[in-house]
């Protein structure tokens, strides 16, 4: 049976990590690389870099970022933010990285992610949807819009018909992130989980509210979610991995638990 | 070259990049290479794959490789197969009951089968492996640890005793097969944490004779 996984999530800009991590331990609290191998020998599933720059050089940045990540981490790494192509995707994958996360491009040109999957298997390659809830409306069920360039313009499509399409274009996972519960850290928005991971077949991953243990069990049982994406709950010091991981394995979810690297 | 490094076969149809990174953080002598002087000098080979069945020996054969391997594994050192590097090994991949592609390697008796459709494919993500017989390829890893997967075909091999250690999905599937110095993993070591790495040092280990095989 596959475990249930947890995913810190770094936001990378100009080959540093933004938003501050409150990491006494750390030498140098902005180095993407150390906080990479910091969550990773705790016992993070998997890790995503999320690039926040837009520029040329950061970009350049990120690649090497990358490259020096994978000489050091052992888990599977994620890299999305700005990706718009099939070569930068090779760049990225090249570099180390084991999947890209698409977002506003794949919207602008869906069939990036047809093209992405099938030069590189639909396992590399996730979409991120950011979805906000449209309040009011004469009907009693709820519906999500998607929201592009970081929730900054709307695109125009359902979420639920966007996730389906994503999937059926060829994506290996959906990074479903709801823009009205993204940093409140009161728990993420089920309804929405619930429908988009009944509606795909494949993984969806859980983002934005995290903040107790308990909000990540939901967003597994409630949810359907086979993953949880974490920042603010993890990089602020609130909880460890480790504590996380042992109560969701006493409240029943399959989990993965590690010992040490042998170095 | 020193001659006591293992190689990682450049195959072109994987990013060796990360075996050959997992291996240099174990301080394990390695090298990359597609140069078959270099392979039948190493002590220990490394085939990693990603992709498809088809691809893969296309792509093999095209370099001329698919000789160097199995040259390679005819000559008794330790070799390690991962992901499509170890379901090329088998006979045949088969789709709808009628094998199409009748060209593997042939080292193992068996085939290369999808899984059915009802599951979820490609299989991604972190499963447990549970070893059926003990093998120093899983010294000092406890049973049902947790390996990373991603991939839409397993192997079904012909004869039992080749069936190192499964894995349950929708089935049980074999997860790591064996047979003398052959040895193959489907999940990848490389991005397993601490489990992984323990199995490619146990690898290691036995290339260089610090623990015997069988």
């Amino acid at each position: 049976m596959l475990a249930k996984r947890i995913i810190p999530c770094l936001d990378v800009k100009d080959g540093r990590v933004v938003k501050g991590v409150r990491f006494l331990e750390l030498k140098e609290a902005g180095d993407p690389v150390e906080l990479a191998v910091y969550y990773d020998r705790e016992g993070a599933d998997e890790l995503v870099f999320l690039d926040i720059t837009a520029s040329s050089e950061g970009r350049h940045a990120l690649i090497e970022v990358v490259r020096r990540t994978a000489r050091n981490i052992f888990i599977p790494l994620t890299v999305g933010g700005g990706i718009d192509s099939v070569d930068f995707i090779r760049e990225l994958l090249q570099a180390g990285a084991d999947k890209v996360s698409l977002n506003t491009a794949a919207l602008r040109s869906p069939e990036l992610i047809d093209k992405a999957a099938e030069y590189f298997g639909s396992q590399c390659i996730v979409v991120a949807i950011d979805a906000r809830r449209v309040s009011g409306g004469y009907t009693s069920s709820p519906s999500w819009e998607v929201y592009t360039h970081g929730g900054r313009n709307l695109a125009g499509i359902d979420a639920v018909r966007w996730a389906k399409e994503a999937y059926e274009r060829g994506a290996g996972e959906l990074l479903l992130t709801s823009m009205d519960t993204d940093g409140t850290r009161e728990g993420y928005d089920l309804e929405l989980l619930e429908r988009v991971s009944s509606e795909v077949p494949i993984p969806v991953i859980a983002s934005g509210g995290a903040g107790k243990p308990e909000h990540l069990l939901e967003a597994f049982t409630r949810g359907g979610a086979h993953a949880v994406l974490a920042a603010s709950i993890l990089h602020y010091h609130s909880f460890r991995l480790e504590e996380i991981k042992t109560y969701l394995k006493r409240q029943g979810v399959m989990v993965r638990t590690v010992s040490g690297y042998p170095r | 070259m020193k001659s006591n490094e293992i190689i990682v076969l450049d195959s072109g149809i994987a990013n060796v990049g990360s075996v050959f990174n997992a291996l240099q953080w174990l301080n394990v002598p390695v090298r990359v290479s597609q140069l078959e002087k270099e392979i039948m000098e190493a002590p220990g080979l490394i085939f990693p794959g990603v992709g498809s069945f088809d691809q893969g020996t296309a792509e093999l054969k095209q370099k001329g490789l698919d000789i160097v391997v199995k040259k390679f594994a005819e000559s008794n050192k330790p070799f390690l197969g991962i992901c499509l590097g170890m379901q090329l090994l088998f006979q045949y991949s088969e789709e709808g009951g009628k094998s199409i592609y009748p060209e593997g390697l042939s080292l193992l008796p068996g085939g290369v089968r999808r899984f059915p459709t009802e599951l979820p494919v490609p299989h991604v993500g972190w499963n447990t492996v549970h070893p059926l017989q003990g093998h120093p390829l899983f010294t000092k890893i406890l049973p049902a640890s947790f390996f990373y997967f991603t991939h839409s075909f397993y192997v079904a091999p012909a004869r039992k005793e080749n069936i190192l250690a499964t894995t349950e999905y929708g089935d049980n599937f074999a997860s790591a097969v064996v047979s003398g110095n052959l040895m193959g993993v489907q999940f990848h070591p490389e991005k397993s944490g601490p489990s992984g790495l323990q199995l490619l040092r146990n690898f290691a280990e036995i290339v260089y004779g610090h623990r015997q095989v069988g």
